[in-house]
Order: C-alpha cells, then structure tokens, then sequence
C-alpha cells in the first residue's frame, strides 16, 4: 500500500483535482443557465435543456484547453530541465502525458455526446414554439422581432428565437437551421473530426497502422478552427431589458407586450464567443512546438559510426552539436527519404559520458525496415541518409547510481535503456565519479530469445573483459533467463555443459532456461548484502513489476541496519 | 501506407456510425420529434449496423484482435456468406442504410459517419480486401510418431564385458567410468 502511494499518489491527485475542476464547471455553468434570471424567457422555450447543453459545453472548453499541452513535448521537457529541484516524482508525471491526453480525450468525447443531444433538443423544441405547437407564452416569444432592423450586425438583433423562418417543411427546419448556422455548421464539422480521429485512434488501428492515426489525426487543425468559430453566432440568447420589463408581472401578458408601460418588448442579445479564451494560449504553444520541431529537423545531424548487427539490428552512432543527454531518455528519429512526416521514438544505448549518441533499431515495421536497406546499400565509410532528431527525452533514470547495491531487471525490449545505463555505471567508475554510489549491480536480463539482442550480449561481454582486467569481476553479477527454450536448446547446452562460456552468448555466465526464480535472487542478495540498501529498477512488463514488488516488500527488513530492498517501477 | 488493411478503420467507423444512428433515433423517438419514424428507423439500422460490424475480421496479415464476445455474432455474421464477406456489398449496404437517416436533424450525424464508412469500405472492396471470420483454434492433439509404440527389441549395442569391467591399469581405455567401484 505505501508502495502505491509513493509510486501513484501525485497521479492520483493530479486526476482527482482535474475531475472536481470538470464537476465544478459542469455545476458552475448548469446553475447559472438554470437559475439566472436573464434566462427565464430562453428556459421557458427551452427548458433544462438550455443548461444541460451550457454545462458540457464549458466543461468542454476546459478540457479542449488542456488536450493540446500533453503533446507539446518540447515544452515538457523544458519545464522537466527547470523543475531539476522539485523532486522525481513531480518530475516523473511528465512522462505519463500520453495517458492524460487521452484521458482528456474520452472527457471531450463525452461531454461533446450530452451537448449534441442538448441541442437537438434545443433545436427541436425552437421549431416547435416558432410554429406555434406550444402554449401563448412560447408563440409570443417565438415570434418577437427583429427590432432593431439592422442586418449588419448580428448582435444587434433582439429576438429570442434563432429559428426566423417558417416557409420550409416543418421536418427539415432543424436540418435547415443547424447547416446554415454558424454555430450549426462548425458544429457538425468539428463533430464529424472528432469523430475520424476517435475511430482511428483506436489501439487496434493503431498499432497496426500508425500512419493512418497519424494523418487522420491531424484533423484536429480543422477541430480547432472550427471551434473557435463555433461560438460566434450569438445563438444563446438572454434578456437584457429586465429592469423594464419584470418578469413575473408580464408573462402571463404576452398579449399586451409594447401596449402596457410596465411591459415593454422584451429585448434579448446573444453571448459574445469565449472558446477563444481558453484555447488561443495552448494552440499558441502547440505551434511554437511544431516550429522548434522543424527547425530541430534542420539541424545537422553527423553520423559517427553505422554498425549493422545481426539478427536486422541497426546501431547509428550520431553527433549533434548542443546534444546532451541523460541515461535511459529516448530520442525521436525522421529521415526524409523515407517518410517526410514520420517521427519514430528510439531509446538511446550510449552513456551520457560519450562525445555521441547511439540508438539501436530493430526491425518491426515499415520504417524501420526501409531504414536498414539504405544502409545496407551505403558504400563503406559513406555518410547515412539526412536524419532529423528531435529529444532528448523522458525522465532520467539517475536514481539507478543512488543506492549502493543495485538490481536491475530488463525484460525484452526493456533491455535497451540498461544498455546506456550500464556503460554510464562503467563510466563513473572508472573515474571514481562521486556521484555514483553504486558497489555491487546484480543484472538479470529476461528475454524469449537473444536473437535481436545479441548486440547487448556483446556489450556485457565487453564489460566482462574491463572488469577482469581491473579484478573487478564481482562488481557486475548478471544472469541471463531465456523463456523461449525448447527441447533442442536443452539438449544443446546438456552437451556443452563442461565449456567455460555460455554457448548461446559466450558469455561467462551461463545462460539459465525459463524464468527466474525470484525468491532465490532475492535470498542470495540479502545474503551477500547483508547491511545494504538495495534498489530495484524494471523495465518490463507490468505483471513482472507487481512480482517483484511484492517480493521487495518480502524480503525488506524492518530492522534498518539489515537488508532493504527499494522498488522502483519505472516506465523507461 | 502499404501494408493498411481499410476494413479495419472502416469496421471501427461503421461501428461508431452504428452507434451515433442509435443514439440520434433514440433521442428523436424519445423526444417525439418531428419525422420521429426516421427516427425509429435510425434505431433499427443502427442496431443492425452494430450488430453486422461486431465481429472483427481476421487479418490478412498479423495478429487479429478480436473484441469480447463477439464469436456468436461470427457465426451469424459468417452464416450470410458472400453477402457479408465482399465488402463491396457492405459498402453499398451502407450507403443505402445511411439515406433515410438524413431527413432528420437527430440522425443526420449518424448518417454522415455511416457514409463515411462506406467510402472507407469501398476503398477496401477496390484492394481486394474481404471479410474473414475469426474461429477460435482448436489444437489438435499430435499423434506421437508410430515408431513411440514399439519398445525396442533389442538391447543397446554394449561393448564386449571385458572391455566393460573397469581396468585399474588402463583408465584411459576404459569405456566406462563406473561411479561405484566394479569388485573382481
């Protein structure tokens, strides 16, 4: 449970502030609609129905608002780089943008479904008073004029009924209105947008074809266009003459409107448009974001070393000057000649003590394939293809150097940022950097098959060849689990059991089959360790970090000068 | 764009429309609008519509995700044969469903979606694409090859016994390496 409220609780905050934000506003602007006395003559035609569209509507403007600021991710990493002092956690939240985007995302799907059937039932109820179906009060209202004569301008009217016509059939008066509206149009436009980029951001969609979410998404430009315009129209009216005209004396009196002193017309106006307000600041930031994306694209990119590995693993070593990087933060990655729009992440391998910086590419789809054909056709020597880079990246992993001991567990993929990682540990000490504090690194690296990964198994095994040398052989203990044996690796490493290397990675260590153990990992820590304080660090899959939470929680000691084991689930 | 299978963008879309008719002809009947009938009728189509666009189609190519539930619409679906299999058909079904939709304000919406999904289908029908059900695997039990069956008949070849006792005198010659000392 303490686990939890360490690793989720500012999250936790963070959302419940953000609902009662939403419940406040939706509430705020349902009672002033309902209640407010300028609105008895418009809720008298419409009903609750007025405050039901009103409410959504702000709860609307708040969250169109915040949607584009998680995807600005330039500017998060700027407001990372500053808040160095407020603490991991508080930084940490950065790094989950993606779900509040989305999250914001089915608020705004939501709220745009009660305001939509608001309206059509605003829309419908306004036909029928201006036909009269409804009682003397209604049809009175309905039919005030447009007094003030003047066409130009579209807030100087004074009727209360949007709906002016009467001559088309009576059935496709809603449709007539909502299209040739302001407010309507836009409505429909940006409903239609919205709806093109939900269906195509669907998780099956994708994944399988990021291109087409990617693309339709950007319908959003139409999606904010079309709602800054939306609310132009001065379509929701209220009275504004109510000293003159007192409403519970004069609406049993429709008939004596304008004959009666104490009755004059009832005059009413339209709101001025306020989406404006609420998202011209983040739309201006968004753009800001995409310029330093394209002038980051330009910047020369030089590529150090290209490495082809096997098993259709590309490793780039790049430089680019002002680049600084932190361990375990990711880059994004565009080249032109095989996609001008496409920007694709890759977490980097090298350590922030190299003068460049590396990432892996494996083969998993369409760009990352094209991208190792062209360098498989370059001539020896040769520059690669013009590469833009966008990043650095996601929150540093410095808490790995904090404890004395350290485990670091990698689970597939999630390998790749120990790679940078343990080459920035080797690093530091080499040269005895102070900053780290780390003695002992217990590695465990669990993965189906080594096939993609035989890269870092050349790492580990450059590592193992440093640290003999300076007879520092038990700094790094590192077991290798491959889940994915069959009858036939058994019988292979049955066989070769006397060598002195693993015949799969010719590594020291030998190479363990099936998943590991944990209770034992974790007996054989404490034992070695018996006076540590030892940190956990995942980067796998999340059933893996509820295992090893627990058994951190297992084998903690409560007596502070023995063992404890410290759990740090992280999202690399 | 190569690999992009359509129908899998137009299934979500036509499911969505599906959805969005349903409402709108909810809140026409319910509100007994004008033209409440369209209504009525967007109530029906779009409860069809679900209901033929649930079952996901098997991919082409990679891993198909099915959604919960939805092997009884399968067989359903998969029983109309070339009728739900040719997407040309279901990009034709649903221009024509999505029409009536349009003389209502409340439905309006759903009828564009649906419109939509229909181009995105037709688009699908033109590359060839086609609607394939998902059958849950059932894994056959291998037969254990022929030969598991007969033990063997004859011992394993053994090297004559005097080669087999341990010689003290000659270990490197030996053919065993007995674990318990071997008694003369």
């Amino acid at each position: 449970m303490a686990n939890w409220i360490i690793n989720n609780g500012l999250t936790a905050f963070i959302l419940v502030v953000w609902m009662a934000i939403n419940i406040f506003l939706f509430l705020w602007f349902y009672f002033f609609y309902d209640l407010g006395d300028e609105y008895i003559y418009t809720r008298h035609l419409l009903g609750s129905a007025l405050a039901w569209a009103r409410a959504p509507a702000a709860v609307l403007n708040f969250n169109c608002m915040l949607i584009l600021l998680p995807v600005c991710r330039n500017l998060l990493s700027l407001i990372r780089g500053s808040f160095m002092c407020c603490g991991r956690t508080m930084r940490k939240q950065l790094d989950k943008n993606i779900s509040f985007h989305k999250l914001v995302a089915y608020m705004i799907a939501l709220m745009t479904a009660v305001h939509m059937i608001a309206h059509l039932i605003n829309v419908e109820w306004y036909n029928n008073s201006r036909r009269g179906s409804y009682d003397e009060l209604s049809t009175a209202l309905s039919n005030l004029e447009d007094d003030n004569g003047d066409d130009d301008d579209d807030n100087a009217t004074t009727y209360l009924n949007p709906i002016r016509t009467t001559d088309i059939n009576a059935q496709q008066t809603p449709t007539y209105f909502v299209f040739t509206s302001i407010a309507g149009l836009t409505g429909v436009i940006i409903t239609l947008a919205l709806i093109l980029i939900i269906t195509s951001s669907m998780e099956v969609i994708r994944r399988s074809y990021f291109e087409v979410f990617w693309y339709t998404h950007h319908l959003f430009v139409v999606f904010f266009i079309g709602l800054v315009i939306h609310g132009t129209g001065y379509i929701v009216r209220k009275q504004w003459n109510m000293e003159l005209h007192n409403v519970t004396f004069c609406r049993g009196r429709s008939s004596d409107w304008g004959r009666i002193p104490q009755c004059p017309v009832p005059q009413f106006k339209g709101g001025p448009a306020q989406t404006w307000w609420w998202v011209i600041g983040p739309m201006v930031l968004y753009i800001f974001e995409r310029v330093l994306r394209f002038i980051r694209y330009t910047q020369a990119v030089t590529y150090r070393k290209i490495v082809l590995h096997p098993s259709k693993v590309l490793e780039l070593q790049l430089i680019k000057n002002g680049f600084k990087m932190e361990v375990g933060q990711y880059v994004f990655l565009n080249c032109p000649q095989i996609s001008q729009l496409e920007w694709h992440p890759f977490t980097m391998t090298s350590a922030p003590e190299e003068d460049f910086f590396a990432v892996h590419i494996r083969s998993a789809g369409d760009w990352t394939d094209k991208l190792i054909d062209i360098m498989q056709t370059l001539p020896e020597g040769a520059q690669g293809p013009k590469m833009g880079v966008d990043g650095p990246f996601g929150t540093a992993s410095e808490d790995v150097f904090d404890y004395e001991v350290s485990m670091l567990v990698g689970a597939g993929i999630g390998v790749t940022p120990f790679a940078s990682i343990l080459k920035s540990i080797w690093y530091k000490f080499k040269i005895s950097n102070p900053n780290l504090r780390t003695r002992k690194i217990y590695f465990y690296w669990i993965c189906r098959e080594t096939h993609a990964f035989e890269w870092f198994a050349d790492l580990l095994q450059g590592l193992e060849k440093e640290m003999e040398e300076r007879g520092m052989a038990d700094f790094l203990t590192y077991k290798l689990y491959l889940t994915g044996w069959d009858q036939g690796h058994a019988n292979h490493a049955r066989i070769h059991s006397d060598k002195d290397t693993d015949v799969v990675t010719g590594l020291k260590q030998k190479t363990n089959y099936g998943r590991p153990a944990w209770d034992k990992e974790f007996e054989q820590v404490r034992k070695e360790n018996p006076t540590s304080v030892v940190g956990t660090f995942l980067c796998g899959p999340a059933v893996l970090a509820k295992i090893l939470g627990k058994k951190c929680a297992k084998y903690s000691d409560v007596d502070p000068r023995k063992t404890r084991f410290y759990f740090n689930k992280e999202n690399f | 764009m190569g690999k992009i299978e359509w129908a899998m963008w137009a299934n979500e879309q036509a499911l969505a429309s599906g959805l969005i008719l349903l409402t709108g002809g909810i809140v026409g009947v319910a509100g007994q609008f004008r033209g409440w009938q369209f209504a009525a009728y967007a109530i029906a189509a779009g409860v069809f519509v679900c209901l033929l666009e649930y079952p996901r189609s098997k991919r082409a190519k990679g891993t198909s995700v099915e959604r919960t539930g939805q092997y009884c619409f399968t067989v359903c679906v998969k029983s109309f044969g070339p009728l739900t299999r040719n997407y040309y058909v279901r990009a034709f079904l649903h221009a024509a469903i999505c029409v009536p939709g349009g003389f209502m304000l409340a439905t309006v919406l759903g009828c564009v979606c649906l419109g939509i999904a229909s181009i995105i289908y037709l688009a699908a029908a033109i590359r060839g694409e086609h609607w394939e059900p998902i059958v849950p695997r059932k894994d056959t039990v291998r037969p254990p090859p022929a030969d598991i069956k007969n033990p063997p008949q004859n011992p394993p070849p053994r090297p004559p016994p005097e080669t087999r006792r341990k010689r003290v005198e000659d270990l490197e010659g030996a053919a065993y390496d007995n674990p318990i000392p071997v008694k003369d």
